[in-house]
């Protein structure tokens, strides 16, 4: 398990890597759905009278 | 395609397919990452390969990206189609994310492999500008304030920006550079053994897939916040 972790030497280069590229994914995708989830409540705030 | 170019058409055509392409971009992702993590280090990279199937992956998706942004703004200002430039608008935040990523996993490469974080070679010195163009179109959509003349002036920003992509594609052909050519899409066949062409071929069909629904997604919402700005000006009157 640790071998595996440590990336045969290159784990300060590897892990962040793939901290990094999920943490952008993440964020992308939880923005992207709330500002969504926002322009239909207040689509549908404004529709309903 | 043009059918779709309407933007009730779109709302409508999209909303069934949005559940399956987060789905498929999800499953791709997930095989992608297991097969990536498990694969065997390289007899010349060791485990730093493991970085290639989130670089390249990034890389790919933000010219995509951009390819589609200035695709979508030729077609906004030729034909003026409605849709066309809300679906540029919502493709740059994107391709800035994307061409970000592509830059900082480079840089996590690069350190171990070349001994260098960054270097201004053709290859790396296009994609910095690829990120500032991205930026670029979208202070422009936030600089002016009449939305019909801020999609014109980002429109002919992003056709122009358009030349950066071959220039983006070919720089490892026309300068020296540390970076290493074209190894997949070549002539002759792929140079990457299949256990690492697999993980990496998942992990692109995954990037490609969660930008498209993130892109869809972001249209959608467009085409809602121009719907409630359109009644608030109505009411208003």
């Amino acid at each position: 398990m640790s071998a595996a972790l440590a990336m045969g030497g290159y784990a300060a280069y590897v892990w962040p890597a793939y901290g990094v590229s999920l943490l952008f994914l993440a964020a992308a995708v939880v923005l992207t759905w709330r500002a969504y989830a926002r322009a239909r409540a207040r689509l549908a705030a404004l529709e309903t009278p | 395609m043009f059918a779709l170019a309407n933007p009730k058409r779109f709302l409508d055509a999209s909303a069934p397919l949005l559940p399956w392409l987060a789905g498929a971009a999800a499953l791709a992702l997930g095989a992608g990452l297991v097969l990536g993590l498990r694969s065997p280090p390289d007899y010349q990279q060791g485990d730093t390969v493991k970085i290639m199937f989130l670089h390249v992956p990034a890389a790919w998706t933000a010219m995509m990206a951009y390819g589609l942004l200035a695709l979508c703004s030729f077609f906004s200002l030729v034909w003026r189609h409605p849709l066309a430039a809300v679906a540029a608008k919502a493709a740059a935040p994107l391709g800035a994310m994307f061409t970000l990523l592509g830059l900082v996993t480079g840089a996590l490469w690069g350190r171990p492999m070349w001994g260098a974080w960054w270097v201004w070679d053709g290859r790396l010195t296009s994609f910095l500008l690829l990120l500032f163009l991205n930026l670029g179109y979208i202070a422009l959509w936030n600089a002016i304030e009449d939305e019909t003349r801020a999609a014109r002036a980002a429109a002919i920003l992003a056709l122009l920006g358009a030349v950066n992509l071959p220039v983006i594609e070919f720089s490892v052909d026309w300068w020296t550079t540390l970076h290493q050519g074209e190894s997949i899409l070549r002539s002759g066949g792929p140079l990457i053994a299949p256990v690492f062409l697999w993980p990496l071929g998942l992990m692109a069909l995954g990037y490609t897939l969660l930008f498209l629904t993130l892109w869809t997604v972001r249209i959608r919402t467009e085409i809602l916040e121009r719907r409630v700005r359109a009644l608030l000006l109505a009411g208003a009157a």
